[in-house]
């Protein structure tokens, strides 16, 4: 096996950057996703920096982070959680589509984009970062506040939404007809609801066959079925990431906690591979044209995320500061916007440089203000 | 006591209640293990003022630190009455000849005199075992006897055997070598 010296040192370096930049970010309770989008620019196409050896393994290590972040997300899934969200916040969900799919689509209209772009756009902006404002609450320390189960619960039915979103994009991104999108998307409504009956009648036997008390069996075989579900999804164009999602929903219980412990680690690792890609495959150059569209969107998009917010938060009784609260924490957008960047980018040129700079702009925004609005005020200790 | 349960998507659980002070208390528990501890401050009720976070380990810690003596102090009250009655506990140490076994093997009450009235399993009580009640690693005894007594079920439960003659004088049975086939710790 011959050792290439220059990847190793290549993408030592890249981690090494890249730690850096995240503890930076963590010290200001900031997200590191942000970051490593502007480590992927200046490594990438028309970068400062240019990485010929490890490029290659960026690339191909970055659809594998989306099958991670997927999975990992399907794993965090829980039917009671849905059903309990779907009850409480439907209107809100209603909501949050309307306000935050509407501005995506007049702008990629308004850009002059096709079907698609316009389609890719409405996602970009609807879908907020259930990963970066989990752990911005947490952070925060507001995962007690009453206005915090409004704010997951609207997280939940977004994430939820993704699965019958990303197959009718991905089959339409990859030149399919509408008829064959919906194809593709019945094929993947009707694999959630199997992966749902599965892992609600014969999740154990599931459980019990990717199952195993060593460690590294457990990782081996989630890896080996989560690969093989995605590859196969993406065959039928309905895209790997939702096969990876069925997965994650189809294992439970005692399985499934200890999946997301073995896979935690893995995933952070190529998730922020997957984030730095996405920086890389963009010229820097292309993002300043577009600037003054990513802002408008960005400013735009923000406020309608702070009205859906408040107007959860009022369906649970909270007070108008609450309601702020709720509003700003759901501003961020991260990584599904960027999943739909990659879905669409490489065929659509404009999506790709306004939407990475509006979810650049956005996912520093995000929890900046979600920070300052609503912070609790001084008090004087008792 | 009122605890009202608040379902946290994707974190975990809140649970709420008021206490006799006046103020609310919130427990976050998180899927992860992690236990959150806040209180609401009464001018907002909306907002969650953090008091401590804790690890699972940690949690675990403070939950004995509450739960498990009220167990012991309960039987305390109850051998202060009577002189000569003693309560204590006995752990089943990982590498006891009874992990997996019927309590009945230990032949405890018929050796010693003291009886197991309760075992402490993980945050469990069962009271009053009965013979047929497999022991766990790390389950906890709570014996009633002589001081004698707790001290012989001790070393039955580590040894699988009583110790030399007992010194109590009042224990019946021959010598346990015959029926329990525990070798010396070490197994």
């Amino acid at each position: 096996m011959q050792v290439s010296a220059t990847l190793l040192l290549e993408l030592g370096v890249i981690f090494a950057v890249l730690t850096a930049l995240g503890s930076a970010a963590r010290r200001f309770a900031l997200s590191p996703i942000p970051l490593y989008l502007v480590a992927g620019l200046a490594l990438g196409e028309g970068g400062i920096v240019p990485i010929p050896a490890a490029g290659e393994f960026v690339i191909s290590s970055a659809s594998i982070g989306v099958v991670l972040l997927l999975l990992t997300l399907g794993l965090e899934f829980s039917m009671s959680e849905f059903a309990s969200s779907l009850r409480r916040h439907l209107p809100s969900a209603w909501v949050d589509v309307v306000l935050n799919a509407g501005p995506g689509a007049i702008a990629g209209w308004l850009l002059g984009l096709d079907v698609v772009g316009v389609l890719a756009m409405a996602g970009i902006t609807y879908i907020s970062s259930s990963g970066v404002i989990a752990r911005l609450l947490n952070d925060l320390r507001r995962l007690g506040n009453r206005e915090t189960p409004a704010v997951l619960s609207i997280l939940v039915l977004e994430d939820f939404a993704m699965a019958a979103y990303l197959p009718l994009l991905a089959v339409l991104a990859a030149g399919g007809s509408w008829l064959r999108a919906f194809v593709g998307m019945s094929i993947a409504i009707a694999a959630l609801a199997v992966a749902f009956t599965a892992s609600y009648r014969w999740g154990h036997h599931v459980g019990r066959l990717v199952g195993h008390p060593d460690s590294e069996q457990l990782l081996l075989r989630i890896l080996g079925l989560t690969l093989i579900v995605a590859a196969l999804a993406e065959f039928v164009h309905a895209s790997a990431a939702v096969g990876a999602f069925l997965v994650g929903l189809t294992l439970t219980g005692d399985t499934a906690d200890r999946a997301r412990k073995v896979l935690g680690p893995l995933r952070d690792l190529f998730a922020a591979i997957f984030f730095l890609a996405i920086g890389f495959t963009v010229d820097p150059r292309e993002l300043i044209p577009m600037l003054p569209a990513a802002l408008a969107l960005a400013v735009v998009t923000a406020v309608t995320k702070v009205a859906t917010g408040m107007y959860a938060a009022r369906r649970e009784g909270v007070a108008r500061r609450g309601q702020l609260r709720a509003g700003t924490a759901l501003i961020a957008r991260g990584e599904f916007s960027l999943v739909i960047i990659g879905l669409v980018g490489q065929t659509i040129d404009a999506v790709e440089s306004v939407a990475t700079t509006y979810v650049l702009i956005l996912a520093i925004v995000g929890p900046v203000l979600t920070r300052f609005v609503g912070a609790p005020p001084r008090v004087p200790a008792r | 006591m009122d605890v009202k349960e608040v379902l946290l998507p994707g974190v975990g659980l809140r649970y709420e209640f008021e206490i006799r002070e006046g103020d609310r208390i919130g427990v976050i528990a998180q899927r992860m293990g992690d236990f959150e501890v806040v209180i609401y401050s009464r001018e907002d009720p909306d907002e969650a003022r953090p008091v401590f976070r804790l690890t699972e380990e940690e949690a675990e810690a403070l939950a004995q630190i509450l739960g498990a003596p009220r167990i012991a102090e309960r039987f305390a009250d109850l051998t202060r009455e009577v002189p000569g009655l003693n309560a204590g506990q006995v752990g089943i140490r990982p590498d006891s000849p009874f992990v997996d076994r019927p309590l009945g093997d230990t032949r405890a009450r018929t050796q010693t005199g003291a009886s197991i009235v309760a075992i402490v399993r993980d945050d469990e009580v069962l009271a009053s075992p009965g013979p047929a009640e497999l022991l766990r690693r790390g389950d906890v005894l709570v014996v009633i006897g002589t001081e004698e007594g707790i001290a012989g079920v001790e070393h039955i439960v580590d040894r699988g055997h009583l110790a030399g003659p007992p010194a109590g004088g009042h224990v019946a049975g021959p010598p346990a070598g015959g029926d329990v086939p525990g070798p010396p710790a070490g197994g």
